[in-house]
């Protein structure tokens, strides 16, 4: 097989797996918008803020520490212990859960009834606040994440394909874990929706939350579970990323990337989120590879978003989304 | 009620501003935002020795000097914000710690008369004092990073870069362009091939360009990054198992940020140095005893002595000196913007003045003059070791090719001046 050929199969994989990535973020945007119609903005921060909480947790940084020894003229900065890794997970994702409440409480309870940009605004609020306060409480130096994941280039991948084409194809480790966890929870929160009580009560304020309201669901329940569980899938694109460039406030930026995939993968549809992701991850790897040499090269982040555009103008809702027809 | 609450903000803007004797010289930083981790040390850096010569010499020549701070998030359009805000209490100079914010304000201190001071970044020609009167970049510029890289390499390789490969993985913004031109010249006088290779902001996803690197094999990568991009770029680079030791990054890709999230894959790595890092310098000790130990200190602590840090210590002692000379040729010590520039213009530090000021052997000696704002432009190359987490300097000061550089620092300056209709000086 010629080289050319083989750089361009090895570049495919990558944007694969650069698209599994993206799908991760663009996941919790998808939870949100599909039980709330609105469009989480904070997305990304909570992606950030968990990463900052798991590290602070794990390396046992005294929170608001600058702030403690400010006031008290301490010198307070870890409380001494390490914690192992799966047990700091589980203390974040309990810390997201606590959030989505304290959310739900002091944000979307008092805009019930409000129109979808009103909450959207309100989640721009929460983007800025949530980030200030991930700064005040754990600092803004960056952090290296790490919970054991591996990284580097998969030697049995390499050995393989050079076995079969002469040609050893690089692949991260950690891209093959990301891919993993992506299947396991996109199947997790497929089974979650289908098949358990929560979940229907989730599809039913989703389809109409004034019918699920009359038939007794809790809408305040319902906010408080689907942020809860996008809180989650924001610690897991925080664990993926934060290992890949350490935790640092730029993290919030991977909201960037999931753009283009809901736009393509439409805004309700979990598998849409996947393949949007796929479908943007090779498509812009691809287009640098062939294209990017001619112009210049850097044509990866605007290049998704034209993809994305295309798309839009074919089939609006995206990919998997509903289409919604009003008859007036 | 109306009259309590104007009278608390009246007396709230009193107490910010700084009194009318002292020495204002803003701090234009970036404590929050997506580059945050660089611009804070920096910005403590800059602060503490400021308050290490108020606590400890009462300021300067009898002057308190006061830092205003004002957060730019490293975003343009809010440090010209910044510079409109603080020019008013007085402002000596300005180090905006951004090219991008630079651009804006060459032209606006042409007109306010107000000095610029951008060690190590900004625009390159303004080191052409003959057309930049009012801006200053010693000791080194982007292009003096690029040309000590290449001379570090011909050592590296016995005098000939001949036939070699030599890729630039870059910021996709003006920073990350600048050294651009100056390695194509560069390439043509020593015959390497130059391949460049631009990373879009911020720069978490650069699988594209290792890839590129790994099929293509380049026997140099040099790295003009910023940010997050720069971790990842390392990571990326160990990642692909490439050398690390011919991996080598410009000062803003050398600091601790960039190589620790990448843990001992890191290891190797090499980046440019304009000054000396740690704490083992005498300067320290006095540190300690008046600004951090009397708790005075801008940060929390923990960046004390890192790279960015030692860079912020560095422009501050660039700009207290400057500000001694202008005292001195002012014959007063309440100084204003202009008597500035005519400090920072005859500015001159010798190492002795150097181990003096508690630094020995930290940065290279220079004299500024109405033509030269742009100093020697020697850097040393550094190593990051990765068990002992710290860089080791592997290189004396390494002086850049004047002879590529001034022609191009002339083109690009008078094409300046013929834009901005600027007649030279210094003639």
């Amino acid at each position: 097989m010629p080289e050319q050929l083989l750089y361009a199969m090895e570049v495919t994989v990558n944007g694969l797996m650069a698209g599994v990535m993206y799908s991760l973020v663009a996941l919790g945007f998808v939870l949100i918008f599909k039980a709330s119609g609105v469009f989480n903005y904070a997305q990304g921060v909570l992606a950030l803020f968990a990463a900052l909480t798991l590290v602070g947790l794990k390396n046992g940084q005294v929170p608001f520490a600058h702030v403690i020894n400010a006031i008290l003229g301490t010198d307070l900065h870890t409380f001494g212990w390490k914690l192992p890794a799966l047990l700091a997970i589980l203390l974040t994702a309990g810390v997201m859960v606590l959030l989505a409440v304290i959310i739900e409480r002091l944000v979307l309870k008092h805009l019930v009834s409000q129109a979808p940009i009103i909450l959207f605004m309100a989640t721009i609020g929460l983007a800025y606040f949530l980030e200030g306060l991930g700064d005040v409480m754990w600092g803004a130096d960056i952090k290296k994440l790490d919970v054991g994941l591996p990284q580097g280039i998969s030697d049995s991948i390499e050995r393989v394909t050079d076995r079969w084409f002469g040609y050893g194809f690089f692949i991260d480790n950690l891209d093959l874990v990301a891919t993993l966890v992506a299947v396991a929870l996109v199947a997790s929160l497929t089974i979650f929706s289908q098949y358990s009580k929560q979940g229907r009560a989730l599809r039913a304020v989703a389809d109409d939350h004034q019918a699920a309201l009359s038939v007794g669901i809790s809408l305040r329940f319902i906010w408080v579970l689907v942020w809860s569980i996008a809180g989650f899938v924001a610690l897991v694109a925080g664990i993926m990323w934060g290992t890949k460039s350490g935790v640092q406030f730029s993290l919030s930026l991977i909201a960037l990337k999931a753009l283009p995939v809901l736009m393509l993968g439409g805004f309700t549809s979990i598998p849409g989120a996947i393949v949007g992701g796929l479908i943007i991850g090779v498509g812009e790897k691809l287009f640098e590879f062939s294209v990017g040499p001619l112009v210049g090269g850097a044509t990866e982040n605007w290049f998704a978003y034209v993809l994305a555009l295309i798309f839009l103008v074919f089939r609006p809702q995206g990919l998997f989304g509903e289409k919604i027809i009003e008859r007036v | 009620m109306k009259t309590k609450f104007v009278s608390l903000v009246v007396a709230g803007m009193c107490a910010a501003a700084p009194a009318m004797a002292d020495l204002v010289i803003p701090n234009l930083s970036y404590r929050t935002g997506a580059y945050a981790p660089g611009g804070i040390p920096y910005a403590d850096g800059f602060n503490d020795y400021f308050a290490l010569l108020n606590a400890r010499d009462g300021g300067i020549g009898g002057e308190k000097v006061s830092v205003p701070e004002c957060e730019t998030a490293y975003n343009t359009e809010k440090g010209v914000e910044c510079y409109e805000a603080t020019k008013g209490l007085g402002s000596l100079v300005y180090n905006p710690l951004s090219t991008g914010i630079t651009y804006q304000l060459i032209p606006k201190a042409l007109v306010d008369r107000i000095p610029l001071y951008t060690p190590g970044y900004g625009r390159t020609s303004a080191a052409n004092g003959k057309v930049f009167e009012w801006v200053f970049n010693y000791p080194a510029n982007y292009w003096d990073g690029a040309s000590v890289a290449i001379k570090y390499l011909l050592d590296e390789n016995g005098g000939s870069l001949q036939g070699k490969k030599i890729a630039l993985i870059y910021h996709n913004s003006a920073y990350g362009k600048e050294p651009i031109r100056t390695l194509q010249d560069l390439a043509v006088k020593h015959g390497f091939q130059f391949v460049e290779m631009p990373v879009d902001h911020p720069g978490q996803e650069q699988k594209s360009q290792w890839l590129q690197i790994r099929r293509d094999k380049p026997d140099y990568v040099l790295m003009w990054g910023w940010g997050v991009m720069n971790a990842v770029a390392v990571q990326e680079a160990a990642n692909i198992n490439y050398p690390m030791e011919n991996f080598i990054g410009v000062w803003w890709s050398g600091s601790e940020n960039d190589v620790i999230p990448a843990g001992a894959g890191a290891d190797g790595y090499k980046s440019l140095a304009m000054h000396g890092t740690g704490m083992d310098y005498p300067l320290y000790a006095d540190l300690k005893q008046y600004v951090y130990d009397a708790g005075n200190a801008s940060g929390n602590g923990d960046q004390v002595g890192s790279v960015l840090y030692s860079r912020g210590v560095y422009a501050a002692v660039v700009i207290a000196e400057a500000v001694r000379k202008a005292q001195e040729l002012a014959g007063t010590s309440a100084i204003n913007a202009v008597q500035m520039r005519d400090g920072l213009e005859a500015l001159e530090i010798t190492e002795e003045r150097m181990e003096e000021l508690g630094l020995p052997n930290f940065g290279q000696p220079f004299a500024a003059s109405c033509v030269d704002h742009g100093g020697p432009g020697a850097a040393m190359l550094q190593q990051w070791d990765a068990t002992a987490k710290k860089w080791n300097l592997i290189s004396g000061f390494i002086a850049p090719d004047q002879d590529v550089l001034e022609p191009l620092i002339v083109a690009d300056s008078e094409a300046f001046a013929a834009e901005a209709g600027i007649t030279q000086r210094c003639n």
